[in-house]
């Protein structure tokens, strides 16, 4: 049986950061992913001849700045197309609305001069917030218990940092922490069109609609993300989305990573209550000092450890752990360029006419439903670079909202009625678009599940919302990566703090490994 | 069948034996059990307790909460809940045992019968379902509450194996914690060498429907021996005596507790010798692990003798007649040992180091008129009353 000082398990953006850290350093870790490719939902895959897509992530919005240096991620490759791709509020009679910059820091498009103001007023405000949670995100949640090993001082200086807004905007901070972005959005700005964008990009890989309860934190977690120092940005990396999976490997590679794909992870072996290693699909068991799973941790808990090695009580926690996946994704290969009546296709596209065109789709969900008018928000990579479709072809990735991840009428015929009901939507701001497709593939939820192992095909590998946030995440007995089974650690997108292409919390997670061994 | 929405009319239910225990009932006195009506005591209860040490007697068991575990992993699943190894209690035998939640904190103790390779009955003070479903994800297990399909009678006293082989039940081989099976009234009978009471006795099992068929066939052959049904006030006390607790009395269930430091470990209710720290991974385990290799067991289950005659029920103790130290939970005179008796939890160390200068705090009422008194007591083994009829096979001829 092999032996390793760190098994990684999954080879999602996560698993190759936590591996990566640990490899730097000195400990010998091997990464084992499931399937044929590693870079987990960021990989990307050559669906039909000639066409390349991003397997489900294709924007980047969080990465890590500790990553994204500490990997020297652009030594081994990563580069961008763009660090802000603008976006475009889409609209059905070609009145299209452009934010540019970080955030949107500059609107083009016919837009009132009021609403101009107040999005600038609004946006530095929750920019402020967002500024002020963002070193959150780069730090091991404390825990509401004595003699934890919290890292008091920092957290000392993080309190300072929201104290410092002023007494005044830290009122404010308070007031809106908890409050649901709709009210925010009708309270400060008229223009549905922006409207809706924001509070698209507020629920996007959200269970939960714009009125729903603090949803407007979910905007400032959106808002805390960097990409190389630039707050609230939108990157596209170049050759795509696949290039940032690419120099992950790369620098793993380089910092000594054994990778092995293709192999899935059946068991964590426990012997006398500590994990000691792994049982692959294959039969083959491979043993190691620690072990890690970045994969989402339900799976991890009640099927990798198994009921047997966990107490009741803790079995039931972490069945209850929220994780209802609403987003699907769509996949097109086009013989022509649409036209989504003169929007600029070198930017994101986002189809959410209103606060409640994104409310509505969200209602269908809650009773297990398809709704008729999806809301999503589109990208052409092949708009933007040679590379991803055959000549005066596109290929178009979409994350569509909301899907019902348990339909209530069966998983074949809601797939098919989300599939028509987007591109019925899509077919009325790019006329003719239906008639383009050569090829198309379409996920739910569901099919997320089954194919990259998300717990219910849910972004965050389990619901981001307040109550699973922080020290909440993913509760509170394994909120500080660490589990009740010595030597097995967590590391995915279901700890803080949470999903989209950051590393950060497999970052986090080695950082704590190694911190727990030096004391 | 009645109206289910009339069950209003009769909040509490009636057990297979209760026709028969309500004809005994002449004292009319009843109490609320597990949901069903019972006695408390029925004619006299000094010669009901004089019955389960001197001759034979009675008691319904019915409102004992029973369920049944079955399936290829039911003795890895009971492995998992409760403390003690399961998996190695041999099939017709029964031991006693007591989980826990994640914390390590009692959630009750209990019986558990291994009636074949992979079916268990356990059985208990209090309703557990929603945690022992919980507790089966993931096993091949079936659990299901059996309460109301079984019907119990307890038959104690030093006399019980007579009166069982008079009434055509050889029980003379039957070792204590072994279970024998009878054909009777066309139905089966189990008998198990158990009970509350610390003495030579029996538990019997039997369809409902069978019930009372059972109990006159026991008061028919038992009355030589003079066997008599009998009411809780008079088991109480020789379960006392036998140092046995009991969950609501003694201890509070963690799923009950609403005060964060009611709940009790196996270690401060001296249950700890039944752990298996061996057998795998249990509910519970690690937070026991940490408690014992860390030590830092609060409380200790200990057996007092006291001054004087006076009860003590849910008196509190001080060291030194100052600082309040303990409390008791279940207090008699124990007419068998003529000693007064009762069970109490100490903050440790005063159970043993600094167990030499313990007093009881009392309120005697006296014709209207509270006497205040501080009585001393000593520690001492439990249990308080042990023959050794209890453990003889076969049973000595009374
Ligand atoms: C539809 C959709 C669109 C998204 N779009 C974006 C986006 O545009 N931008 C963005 O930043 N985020 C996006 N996300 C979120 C983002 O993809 C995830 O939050 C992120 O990938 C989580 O990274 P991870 O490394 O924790 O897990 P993953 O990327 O999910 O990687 C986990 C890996 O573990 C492997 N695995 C699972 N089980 C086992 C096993 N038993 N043995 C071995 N290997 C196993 C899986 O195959 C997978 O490769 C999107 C999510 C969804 C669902």
């Amino acid at each position: 049986m092999p032996s390793f000082d760190a098994i990684v398990i999954g080879g999602g953006t996560n698993g190759l950061a936590c591996a990566t850290r640990l490899a730097q350093a000195g400990q010998r870790v091997l990464v084992i992913e499931g399937r044929d490719k590693l870079g987990g939902s960021t990989a990307e895959t050559d669906p039909w001849p000639g066409y390349r897509s991003p397997c489900l992530s294709h924007l980047l919005t969080h990465l890590d700045p500790r990553v994204e240096t500490q990997m020297k991620l652009a030594d081994h490759g990563l580069s961008f197309v763009d660090r802000n791709i603008p976006s475009t509020a889409l609209a059905l009679d070609g009145n299209h609305l452009v934010l540019t910059g970080a955030a949107g820091d500059t609107i083009s498009g016919l837009i009132s001069d009021a609403d101009r103001t107040a999005w600038q007023g609004l946006r530095k405000r929750l920019m402020g917030f967002a500024g002020a949670l963002a070193p959150f995100r780069a730090m091991t949640p404390p825990r509401l218990a004595k003699e934890s090993g919290n890292q008091y001082l920092k957290l000392a200086q993080l309190g300072l940092g929201l104290r410092r807004l002023g007494r005044d905007e830290f009122r404010e901070f308070l007031r809106l922490a908890l409050i649901n972005i709709a009210d925010v959005l009708e309270d400060d700005l008229a223009d549905d069109r922006l409207r809706g964008l924001v509070a698209f990009d507020t629920v996007l890989g959200a269970w939960m609609g714009p009125r729903s309860p603090n949803s407007l934190f979910l905007y400032l977690n959106r808002l805390s993300g960097e990409i190389s120092g630039k707050r609230g940005a939108t990157a596209l990396p170049r050759s795509g989305m696949g290039s940032v999976a690419t120099a992950m490997i790369q620098s793993a590679k380089t910092a000594g990573v054994e990778l092995k794909s293709g192999a899935m992870v059946e068991r964590i072996i426990v012997e006398n209550d500590r994990a000691t290693g792994v049982a692959l699909a294959s039969g083959e068991e491979i043993s190691a000092t620690t072990v890690i799973s970045a994969i989402n941790p339900k799976t991890t808990f009640l099927d990798l450890v198994g009921p047997r090695h966990i107490d009741t009580g803790f079995a039931n926690r972490t069945r209850n752990i929220r994780s209802r996946g609403g987003a699907a994704k769509l996949h097109l290969a086009l013989k022509g360029t649409p036209d989504f009546r003169g929007a600029n296709l070198r930017s994101r596209l986002v189809i959410a006419p209103s606060i409640r065109s994104v409310e509505d789709a969200f209602n269908a969900v809650k009773y297990g439903e398809v709704p008729t008018r999806p809301v999503m928000e589109i990208i052409l990579p092949s708009a933007f670079e040679a590379g991803h479709a055959p000549d005066g072809h596109h290929v178009l990735s979409a994350i569509v909202q909301f899907a019902p991840h348990e339909p209530k009428d069966g998983k074949e015929s809601a797939r098919n009625a989300m599939l028509e009901n987007t591109l019925s939507v899509l077919e009325d701001h790019a006329p003719g678009i239906r008639a383009l497709i050569e090829h198309s593939d379409f996920l739910m939820p569901y099919d997320i599940e089954d194919r990259y192992g998300m717990a219910g095909g849910n972004w965050h590998h389990g619901e981001l919302a307040v109550e699973q946030m922080l020290f909440l995440r993913p509760f509170p007995a394994v909120a500080q990566y660490s589990t009740p089974i010595a030597g097995l650690w967590l590391a995915g997108a279901g700890n803080h703090p949470g999903g989209g292409v950051s590393g950060a919390p497999g970052w986090n997670a080695a950082e704590r490994i190694l911190s727990r061994g030096r004391s | 069948m009645t109206d289910p929405r009339l069950h209003f009319k009769t909040p509490l239910r009636q057990t297979p034996f209760h026709s028969r225990v309500a004809e005994a009932n002449v004292l009319n006195k009843w109490a609320a059990w597990g949901g069903y009506t019972t006695a408390l005591e029925l004619s006299d209860g000094e010669m009901e307790y004089s019955a389960i040490r001197n001759s034979a007697s009675l008691y319904d068991l019915c409102p004992m909460v029973k369920y049944r575990i079955s399936g290829a992993d039911a003795g890895a699943y009971l492995n998992r809940l409760t403390i003690r190894n399961a998996a190695i209690l041999a099939v017709g035998s029964v031991h006693y045992t007591a989980w826990c939640d994640d914390e390590g904190k009692l959630l009750d103790d209990g019986t558990l019968f291994r009636w074949a390779d992979t079916e268990y009955m356990l059985c208990c003070q209090e309703r557990h379902l929603p945690w022992l479903l919980d507790t089966a994800a993931g096993f091949d297990v079936a659990v299901a509450e059996i309460t109301e399909e079984i019907a119990a009678l307890s038959l104690q006293g030093p006399c019980s194996a007579s009166v069982l082989n008079a009434a055509g039940f050889d029980v003379k081989a039957l070792k204590p914690f072994r279970m024998a099976r009878f054909a009777f009234d066309g139905g089966e009978l189990t008998v198990s060498r158990t009970g509350f009471t610390g003495d030579l006795g029996y538990e019997l099992w039997i369809a409902p429907d069978h019930a009372v068929s059972l109990w006159d066939k026991l008061m028919e052959a038992g009355a030589p021996w003079g066997i008599r049904p009998i009411g809780t006030h008079a088991l109480d006390t020789a379960r006392i005596e036998a140092g046995f607790i009991v969950a609501n009395a003694d201890f509070i269930p963690a799923h009950q507790a609403l005060r964060e430091d009611r709940v009790r470990s196996p270690f401060e209710m001296a249950l700890d010798w039944m752990i298996d720290w061996d057998k795998g991974h249990f509910n519970g385990r690690r937070a026991l692990v940490a408690e014992r290799n860390g030590s830092t067991s609060k409380w200790a289950l200990v057996g007092l003798d006291i001054d004087s005659n006076v009860s003590t029920e849910g008196s509190i103790i001080y060291h030194d007649k100052k600082r309040e130290v303990g409390h008791i939970t279940a207090a008699t005179w124990s007419p068998a040992t003529k000693r007064n008796i009762a069970i109490a939890q100490l903050l440790r160390p005063y159970h043993d180091q600094k167990s030499d200068n313990l007093w009881v705090e009392v309120y005697a009422l006296r014709e209207l008129q509270y006497a205040k008194l501080m009585l001393r007591a000593k520690v001492t083994p439990r249990p308080f009353f042990n023959p050794a009829r209890r453990r003889a096979t076969p049973p000595g001829n009374y």
